[in-house]
């Protein structure tokens, strides 16, 4: 579905990105793990298109989509929850809800919009009793939930995500990952930055771990949880010794 | 019966997507992880950064066996022994042992890699396995051991040697498929008709073939001899083991797991890369491997590669069986000539054996050529003009397909020592004059 060749990214003289390469089939949840500064969420912002690449090319559902504008990127079906949430807090749930459907207010009714409200109600039900409050008085937790909701309602065929766990409870980001199975067994497919290795690896299909701007492993799941290397620096698992 | 439709039916564009992925972060990890790749790379100024497309691979250097037993024993590991699960090694019978590690995913993939092997030979839960390598440091054994394993079925882990039992334990416990080298199932079949025990009696039905080539005729004689159908599959052990590549049942090249390998193919004496369908040298690189990745090592196999799909269903490449090494390849008038081409030649020729000698000689300067051949006990005895007929023939064919002039010389069946020691295939006199 998403196939990103060789992509590298420079701001100013730093490198962000060195010829990175991924793909995510449809259906899929995949993984990218790597710690602060190592590329990721500027992987995801050339995805779904608000850098462009130095090098490299990206292929949505078999189109190329290099330096395409975000707008167009969003509306062929790539939508993406940005890191820190980055709702409109003044602004109610419901508003900032219909807001994300903003693509599709051009070419579909306005009640067909309004239907959807509905879905990411039965996502996230406590949103329901919200819908009027103002979302920046909502807990963090809501917060990401209105920031999903927000991009499900472009009605996305692939979904980026970045970091959701961040700065939540554990509880909260355990329903936050439930709903991310949720999204995938309606046929949504995922491709998600976590730093939550372990919440992240209990979802995902595959995984990549960037590091420093280059990607150092692609693998399933298991082999993920296997390496050595991933135990080491993202489970927490097997410290080295002192004198290494 | 396909193991790993996911992968070993993938669509080709998805397969290279993946290949280069698995590259990129490969050559990623060796640069960072092995001092020998870091060195290498460094001194060509070659950097992992500079692979945009699989192409790119090309430019950078080969890996050698040599480079292999210079680093003996753990000098090319990518992780720390705490992190390797097993080590394998070779017999280090023509100098030192090259040593190979595999961490648990490793084992993992392995499994996985013989597991396709195996049932692509036709192997299913339901098969009682007879594994005739030896268990030891030797890769093969373990390798398919642990692919039978999980496919389910029921492995006997007999190891080499015995022959009276490994026939014993074949009637008794009912074996269904046979693993072992082809020069082995030969042997046992030579037993079994000393023995006067009918092979139509057993229960075996399989055969899965590695270690060393099995030529069409010797496969040919394996089956009828004990009414098997047999596979060959291929591996080396530096790279992997048994599970690189292995025949389909409809025994038309083998298909190499690209999943997990890249494979190129280059002339050996120039090492240039070859367009796709040439014969010329594997060199292949890992994907998948934690403890111990290779980056273009030269398996000094000869073979060629196939990219026309395959009916049945898989979509991988396909190489040649192995055809010769390249060890044996010789240079005549700037034309190489590999020993396996005669030999397929001889095949050909009705009244001779496909036993050879190859002589090159420098005689004034000029390079000549000479192939001495053995000639069938039938035709022996015949008219001479009937046996200068056959040189002629075989003169003419090296001609039109090696394209270099040869003298041959026929002589008496037996006479020339049994082909075993590689080195007897080819003598090169212009080595030792200079």
């Amino acid at each position: 579905m998403l196939r990103v060749e060789s992509i590298s990214v420079f701001y100013g003289a730093i490198q962000a990105l060195r010829n990175v390469s991924i793909h995510v089939s449809a259906g899929e949840i995949v993984t990218l793990l790597g710690a602060n500064g190592a590329g990721k969420t500027t992987l995801l912002k050339i995805i779904s298109g608000i850098h462009i690449p130095s090098k490299g090319k990206l292929w949505f559902s078999g189109r190329n989509i290099t330096g395409l504008p975000a707008e167009r990127i969003l509306g062929l079906g790539v939508g993406q929850v940005p890191e820190g949430r980055q709702i409109f807090a003044p602004l109610s749930v419901i508003d900032n809800l219909i807001l994300g459907a903003y693509v599709r207010f051009r070419r579909e009714e306005r009640k067909e919009v309004l239907k959807d409200l509905d879905f990411i109600f039965e996502l996230f039900p406590v949103l329901k009793e919200r819908t009027k409050q103002r979302a920046g008085t909502l807990s963090g937790g809501e917060q990401q939930m209105v920031a999903i909701g927000r991009t499900l309602m472009a009605q996305p065929k692939l979904l980026l995500l970045d970091e959701p766990s961040m700065g939540l409870a554990p509880k909260v980001v355990a329903d936050i990952f439930k709903t991310i199975q949720t999204l995938q067994s309606r046929a949504t497919t995922i491709f998600l930055v976590e730093q939550n290795a372990k919440a992240a690896l209990k979802v995902a299909d595959r995984g990549y771990v960037i590091e420093t701007g280059r990607i150092i492993l692609e693998g399933e799941t298991p082999d993920l949880l296997n390496n050595k290397d991933v135990q080491r620096a993202y489970l927490g698992k097997e410290y080295r010794e002192v004198w290494e | 019966m396909i193991w790993d439709r996911r992968y070993e039916c993938m669509e080709r564009e998805e397969t290279a997507q993946l290949q280069l992925e698995r590259l990129q972060s490969t050559l990623n990890r060796v640069y960072r992880n092995v001092s020998f790749y870091k060195k290498r790379f460094d001194l060509l100024k070659i950097l992992p950064d500079e692979i945009q497309s699989i192409k790119d691979l090309e430019g950078f250097p080969l890996t050698s066996k040599e480079d292999l037993r210079q680093s003996y024993p753990y000098g090319m590991f990518a992780l720390p022994l705490r992190d390797v699960v097993r080590i394998h090694s070779s017999s280090g019978v023509t100098g030192k042992p090259t040593v190979t590690g595999y961490t648990r995913n490793d084992l993992h993939h392995w499994s996985q890699l013989t597991a396709r092997v195996l049932t692509a030979g036709g192997i299913t839960k339901d098969d009682v396995v007879q594994i005739t390598f030896k268990y030891g440091l030797f890769t093969g054994a373990f390798g398919l051991h642990h692919g039978a394993e999980l496919i389910g079925a029921s492995v006997i882990p007999m190891s080499t040697g015995n022959t009276s039992k490994q026939v014993l334990i074949m009637q008794d416990y009912k074996t269904t498929a046979l693993v072992s080298t082809p020069s082995y199932a030969l042997r046992l079949a030579r037993y079994m008709g000393v023995e006067g025990i009918d092979p139509k009696n057993l229960s075996i039905k399989l055969g899965l073939f590695g270690g060393e080539p099995c030529p069409e005729p010797m496969r040919k004689e394996i089956e009828d001899r004990l009414f098997i159908s047999v596979t060959d599959n291929y591996g080396v052990s530096e790279v992997m083991g048994p599970g690189v590549a292995a025949e389909c049942e409809l025994k038309n090249g083998l298909h190499l797991y690209e999943d997990h390998f890249i494979p190129e193919i280059i002339d050996p004496v120039t090492l240039q890369v070859l367009p796709p369908g040439d014969e010329g040298e594997l060199v292949l690189t890992t994907l998948s491997k934690e403890a111990f990745p290779l980056v273009r090592y030269r398996t000094r196999d000869i073979t060629s590669l196939d990219f026309s799909p395959c009916p049945c269903g898989r979509s991988q490449v396909r190489m040649k069986k192995v055809l010769g090494r390249s060890d044996d390849i010789i240079i005549v008038k700037g034309v190489n000539v590999f020993p396996s081409q005669v030999e397929s030649i001889l095949m050909e020729v009705e009244g001779v054996e496909p036993r050879y000698q190859i002589i090159a000689d420098r005689v004034e300067g000029v390079d000549t050529l000479e192939i001495k051949v053995e000639v069938n006990e039938r035709f022996f005895s015949d008219e001479i003009k009937i046996l200068q007929g056959i040189s002629a023939q075989i003169e003419r064919k090296v001609r039109e397909i090696i394209g270099v002039s040869a003298k041959v010389k026929l002589v008496a069946p037996e006479s020339l020592q049994p082909i075993e020691g590689k080195a007897s295939k080819v003598i090169d006199r212009r080595k030792i004059k200079s």
